[in-house]
């Protein structure tokens, strides 16, 4: 996994409550058995018209927010289905980082074994986040995993929580089945207590 | 004396594995299922890793989201599909895993087939990398959603690195009035907290209406239990779970079975146990539901109506106005005053026998609107044979609905059972997201009741007052 120390980066505002997995990779693309090439497909029926065209109005083909890395959003981000492939297509696309007030857990989980940040700030903090982006052309702000903090130049700073193993893997970008791994004998022994099923039938 | 304990801690403790300094603790998973979707770049990552299938035997997969509900043997036309149903088929070979194919007698969505097939029992942990995994929470084990990068983790390692949800407590007291069921229980609850009301929790749910529903009751409400944002829901065990399991192909047999229905008889919640957050649901308050938004927390009694947006504020206000937009419908609007062109029962929350009981019960002697199209999707082959054996589908090919072959179908259509821009469907899956039944399609989420009715009415109609022949 890749590791994710800090990121600076242009701040894109969706201003929506409830994005589901659904709205992030609707469900025609799923079919794909790679896990690549996702971003094409990103918020695939927001950002295009049924025609294929694009839809000028929706704030990723707004020439301003070209190019960000960062996705603020409303609550309850990523909420639905479990589909890995959202986290796919917003990394693929170019994002490292979204920032809401709450996200549903799957997608939170699915986030950190892709070095891809949910950053959760209180509902003020991403109402101020949401305003500078979309007031301040340019609006950079920095994720600094480190610190566990927001911060931008204009002296906007905001810590976040992360669970501290959790955050020990992003920070590191380690591989978490290896990690389980080294539990081998625990787990042979577990399965030595537990019988095994049969599936000869 | 002993600590107490809820049901949901019972069964994380007895599968805790490790519990390493500084690390989420490591929880032993009884039951993977897997499918077509989210597993074939798990596979990839075993096979780029050099790592195999850690247990066979606690592995099983099917297809369900992309098959089409065409008479099987009819080839798939969408080329993707079959790559990925094939990816399926070719991982299954060379890892070892028992695959119930196309082809299969035993096929169905997987969360239709694990409990019919017995695989599914109390105090188990179970995953899949699909979020409805909690459906089988019904059968009092824990049972939760899961990635692609988790699915390659508990195929590699039988194992979790999981953190510790919250529990929070559903109690439903007092009883489901007639032609109310666990859908209208469901959507009810969700409508009351939230689709995010649960976040973090794992909800038991407890009280006498919940102690009344039969299995397939069960299901369906813990089946909705991610759509208020749970990690995953739960009922405690009792007679009607051991009556079910019984004797079903992968349940423990003879002496097995005996010490097995003791040590599940201790899963219940302890007397006292203490859960981080509680709700109360009143039964009896609650009506048939219809949903009118783009999430399944939009919802009004059919009695009622669209929501008024002006004395709304902020992002709910915002979000209001969106989903009625896109919905097509006016603030205020009668509920049973929309007009449907679309009837899909199906889906891992309502294709059960019990849901197609319903249904047909609805539908018998009379005749589908002629301006809308319905189709019936049983969630299983065994529930589709089951079904013609009982006679509802001629129930439901007399009454004008399409009567098809077993998978997820229109619920997510990723086959092509889809709605086109426009079209408003009474569905009796989970999702009313947009664009979830088709790009441009209005779903509104109801029981298997409610949507037989709606489908002959051609309009939502309260199925209390239904006309049965």
């Amino acid at each position: 996994m890749k590791p994710f120390t800090e990121h600076r980066g242009l701040v894109a505002p969706l201003e929506r409550v409830n994005v589901d997995t659904d709205q992030i990779i609707p469900k025609q693309f799923l079919k794909r058995i790679e896990r690549t090439g996702f971003g094409q497909f990103l918020f695939y029926d927001w950002r295009f018209g049924a025609d294929g065209k694009k839809n000028p109005d929706f704030v990723l083909h707004n020439p301003r927010y070209e190019g960000a890395s960062i996705l603020v959003a409303g609550k309850n981000f990523g909420c639905g289905s479990s589909r890995e492939h959202a986290v796919w297509a917003l990394a693929d696309f170019g994002f490292r980082a979204v920032i809401s007030s709450s996200f549903a857990d799957i997608f939170a989980n699915n986030s950190t074994k892709n070095g891809f940040l949910a950053v959760r700030l209180t509902e003020d903090e991403v109402s101020e986040i949401m305003r500078r982006a979309s007031e301040v052309e340019g609006y950079q702000i920095t994720v600094d995993l480190q610190q566990s903090e927001v911060r931008d130049d204009q002296g906007f700073r905001a810590k976040f929580h992360l669970d501290e193993f959790v955050r020990h893997c992003l920070l590191n970008g380690l591989d978490d089945i290896g990690l389980t791994l080294q539990h081998e004998a625990e787990i042979a022994a577990y399965e030595a207590r537990h019988a095994q099923p049969e599936m000869q039938h | 004396m002993p600590e107490k304990k809820t049901l949901f801690e019972k069964i994380w403790d007895a599968h805790l594995v490790a519990e390493p300094a500084g690390r989420s603790p490591i929880l032993y998973i009884d039951l993977h299922l897997v499918h077509e979707v989210t597993s074939p770049q798990a596979f990839d990552g075993l096979r780029a890793a050099g790592r195999k299938v850690r247990q066979t035997a606690r592995t099983v997969a099917t297809v369900d989201h992309n098959i089409p509900t065409e008479p099987r043997g009819t080839p798939i036309t969408d080329a993707i599909a079959a790559k990925q149903i094939e990816a399926l088929q070719k991982n299954c070979k060379e890892f070892g895993v028992r695959l119930f194919d196309m082809d299969s007698p035993d096929q169905g969505i997987v969360h239709v087939i694990g409990p019919e097939l017995g695989l599914t029992q109390p105090g188990m942990t179970i995953v899949c990398g699909d979020s409805h995994t909690s459906t089988h929470g019904a059968f009092g084990s824990l049972a939760f959603g899961i990635g692609t990068s988790e699915v390659e983790h508990v195929l590699a390692t039988q194992c979790l690195a999981q953190q510790k949800p919250k529990t929070m407590k559903i109690d439903v007291r007092g009883r489901l009035a007639q032609g109310v069921g666990a859908k209208d229980l469901a959507l009810g609850m969700i409508g009351q907290i939230g689709t995010d009301g649960a976040t973090g929790h794992v909800i038991e749910y407890a009280g006498e209406a919940v102690r009344g529903l039969s299995m397939e009751a069960r299901m369906t409400l813990c089946n909705m239990s991610i759509e208020a944002g749970a990690r995953a829901g739960m009922i405690a065990p009792d007679e009607t779970t051991f009556a079910y399991v019984k004797e079903k192909r992968f349940a423990p047999q003879g002496r097995e079975w005996e010490s097995a229905v003791e040590s599940w008889g201790k899963l219940p919640t302890d007397d006292g146990a203490q859960f981080d957050k509680t709700v109360e649901i009143d039964a009896a308050q609650l009506s048939p539901f219809v949903t009118w938004g783009t999430n399944p927390g939009m919802v009004a009694p059919v009695t009622g109506r669209v929501p008024e947006t002006g004395n709304l504020n902020g992002s709910d206000r915002s979000a209001t106005e969106l989903a009625l937009q896109y919905m097509g419908l006016e603030p205020g609007k009668r509920i049973d005053e929309i007009d449907i062109d679309r009837v899909f029962i199906g889906s891992c929350t309502n294709s059960r026998i019990e849901d197609l009981r319903a249904a047909a019960q609805v539908a018998r002697g009379h005749r589908v609107s002629p301006k809308v199209r319905a189709m019936v999707v049983p969630g299983s082959q065994a529930i589709k044979r089951a079904a013609e054996q009982e006679g509802l589908d001629r129930i439901f090919l007399d009454a004008g609905f399409e009567w098809r072959e077993s998978g997820c179908s229109m619920c997510l259509g990723m086959n092509p059972d889809i709605l086109q821009p426009g079209e408003r469907c009474a569905s009796t899956s989970n999702r009313n997201f947009e664009g979830r039944q088709g790009r441009g399609g209005r779903t509104h989420l109801v029981s298997p009741m409610m949507a037989a009715a709606a489908a002959i009415a051609g309009h939502f109609t309260d199925v209390r007052e239904w006309k049965f022949q």
